[in-house]
């Protein structure tokens, strides 16, 4: 930022800007940065684009030609996966599930962070590196034993036991991300709020948490992505409840052995990403900014 | 939870000569007695996160090194302590000692191809730019980062499964471009299903969902470095290789060991994406990993005490591995001249 203004200066210092020359080393050198990360976009973009093409065909004329254009724009595909295939509730779920447990975990993250980051009690860092446990530590051990815990309380196979384990997991990386952001604020706010009497709650949520914001919303997407992706819990612990998305566009395609749609399944994946990446596209500034956001407000 | 705010009335002085730089300077508030408002506070903000914490997650994890040392099958109440017994009967499995070899495999090259290929490309988004004036990166790269992003956005699981359909023998799209392309051998080449391919291909898979991700995250390391850096190093008579193999790498050490950690990390799991592709283990079990065993002999078979053992052997390669990371990082002089 402070490059770009002192650079302004210095080019409104001369009165005659002028256009640095390029040589031709640069020449090449842009060109070649250009077509490798062109060639890497086409590999990102065209198995998207063919999966969106797909979705329209028929199962033989996908077998037919993997290129041609779908002789008409059908949407048969996409009704069939939606309500034959289930797709549209597991959709339904899978927004209630990461819904309600993106929230649960921000709040209670944000207050674990908050506690961890500026109040000094002995046990502080011992939780802190609990914490750093669970983000080391393989989703895969926990799943027998985590099994039987949710048996026990009743909560397996529903959606409640799949949102309050969502929250368990997500929290260790709320915590840790949170803990540098809310460290970083300065303390003098905290003074001050407590000088015009506010108590602890109040002190969190009237002053803390919205000057955490920036950092909530890169640890919300984060987390968001990472639920709406979570494919081992769900399969695990939730096989014979209501499925979410990730874990029905599996059980779809693995029917494809016997019946075969390969145009719905491919329009169930459509339907997967389309919604996403349609969110990412729109928020990708902020996206962008936040996998840089350390420190600096 | 009255214990832990009752401590530190007594334990301040020991507390902050033990970890002087860890303690916030909150520590020094005034010391006011206990009020129903700072009582509930803790309770809720620290103890509520806690209890769910501790149940969900840590017990679990607990639980299963115990488990993996008897004979539980889930059904029976009560289950008989093995010992090592599991561990014994995991290590001269020879499918499961396949699947170690298949993550030992996908540990080595995974993070090396990934991180590689991310480097490069987030070097050409940084320096592509010219070589006179203002450092600047190339023009358009914003394209190429939301571009390159895209494949982190979209589920692992329908990563896979529409990777399954590009693979494909007869309608795929690989074989079609490669069929279109004059290489007629390929005409119904089966790449998941042939055992010395089938690997590779998933490898491929892998490394083009994560890409995307470590290249936006290497730019951002890069951009955070002052352009002064840059400019003293070009004064110096510093080219671009140069510039980025001396200036640049040494500078985003920290990202690239969190990158290469993260990676290993996801190698040793690779769950998903093996599930997807090929669920059976794949051809002579070429694509098996230890846990897709794993949820198959918990799940399928019933023997929970068997998978918890290969539960802890997988968390126990994942330590090594990022023990084994953080070693190197330090023998090669991490840590010292990363000072910014």
């Amino acid at each position: 930022m402070s490059t770009r203004t002192a650079n302004q200066e210095m080019k409104s210092l001369h009165f005659n800007p002028r256009k640095p020359a390029t040589t031709p080393g640069d020449k090449v050198v842009g060109a070649v940065s250009h077509s490798a990360l062109t060639i890497w976009s086409l590999i990102v973009i065209l198995p998207l684009l063919w999966t969106f093409m797909s979705s329209f065909k028929t199962s033989s004329e996908i077998f037919a030609s993997p290129f041609a254009l779908p002789s008409q724009w059908r949407f048969d595909n996409y009704i069939r996966a939606w309500s034959e295939a289930g797709i549209g509730s597991y959709f339904l779920n899978s927004v209630i599930v990461v819904g309600s447990a993106l929230v649960i975990v921000m709040v209670l993250g944000a207050m674990c962070a908050y506690v961890l980051a500026r109040y000094a009690f002995p046990g502080s860092k011992a939780i802190y590196y609990l914490m750093l446990a669970g983000l080391t530590f393989p989703i895969f051990l926990a799943m027998v034993p985590l099994f039987f815990i949710l048996k026990n309380i009743g909560l397996l196979n529903t959606l409640p036991g799949l949102i309050i384990t969502y929250v368990g997991f997500a929290l260790p990386f709320t915590v840790f991300f949170l803990f540098s952001f809310f460290k970083s604020l300065p303390n003098e706010i905290t003074e001050a709020a407590a000088l015009d009497g506010a108590g602890q709650w109040r002190t969190f949520f009237q002053v803390m948490l919205p000057m955490a914001k920036p950092g909530l919303a890169s640890v919300a997407i984060f987390n968001f992505l990472g639920l709406w992706n979570q494919f081992l819990i769900p399969v695990a612990i939730n096989a014979a409840g209501p499925r979410v998305l990730s874990q029905g566009l599996a059980a779809f395609a693995g029917q494809m052995g016997y019946a075969v749609d390969f145009g719905a399944l491919f329009a169930a994946v459509t339907v997967t990403v389309v919604p996403v990446l349609i969110v990412y596209v729109i928020f990708q500034r902020q996206l962008q900014g936040s996998v840089s956001q350390g420190t600096s407000k | 939870m009255t214990e832990v705010k009752t401590k530190p009335r007594r334990n301040d002085g020991g507390l902050t000569a033990v970890v002087p730089d860890t303690a916030p300077p909150a520590v020094k508030r005034r010391r006011k007695p206990l009020t129903f408002d700072k009582v509930s506070f803790f309770a809720v903000f620290l103890g509520l996160p806690l209890a769910i914490y501790v149940l969900f997650v840590i017990s679990p994890f607990a639980q299963a090194f115990y488990y993996s040392m008897t004979d539980w099958t889930g059904f029976s109440p009560t289950q008989n302590f093995t010992g090592l017994e599991n561990y014994q009967r995991i290590f001269t499995d020879d499918i499961f000692m396949k699947a170690m070899g298949n993550n030992i495999l996908l540990v080595i090259f995974l993070p090396i191809i990934t991180i590689i290929l991310s480097l490069v490309l987030a070097t050409f988004v940084t320096v592509g730019g010219s070589s006179k004036g203002q450092i600047k990166g190339l023009r358009n790269s914003s394209f190429y980062r939301v571009v390159s992003f895209f494949p982190y956005t979209i589920p692992a699981i329908a990563i896979g499964i529409m990777w399954g359909q590009i693979y494909d023998p007869s309608g795929g799209l690989l074989n079609g471009i490669l069929t279109s392309m004059g290489l007629e051998q390929f005409k119904s080449f089966a790449w998941l299903g042939d055992k010395n391919t089938a690997m590779i291909a998933t490898m491929f898979v892998i490394v083009w969902g994560f890409i995307g991700f470590y290249m936006v995250l290497f730019v951002a390391g890069i951009k955070g470095i002052p352009a002064e850096l840059f400019e003293a190093a070009r004064i110096d008579g510093a080219g671009r290789f140069r510039t980025a193999v001396s200036i640049t790498i040494p500078l985003i050490r920290d990202n690239i060991q969190t990158a290469y950690i993260y990676m290993g990390i996801l190698a040793l799991d690779a769950f998903v994406y093996m599930a997807a592709l090929n669920s059976g283990g794949g051809p002579d079990n070429s694509t098996l990993v230890m846990a897709q065993q794993l949820f198959f002999t918990a799940f399928t078979k019933g023997q929970f005490g068997l998978a918890s053992a290969m539960g802890v052997v997988l968390a126990v390669a994942t330590l090594i591995f990022s023990g084994l990371v953080f070693l190197v990082n330090r023998l090669t002089g991490g840590d010292k001249d990363v000072s910014l």
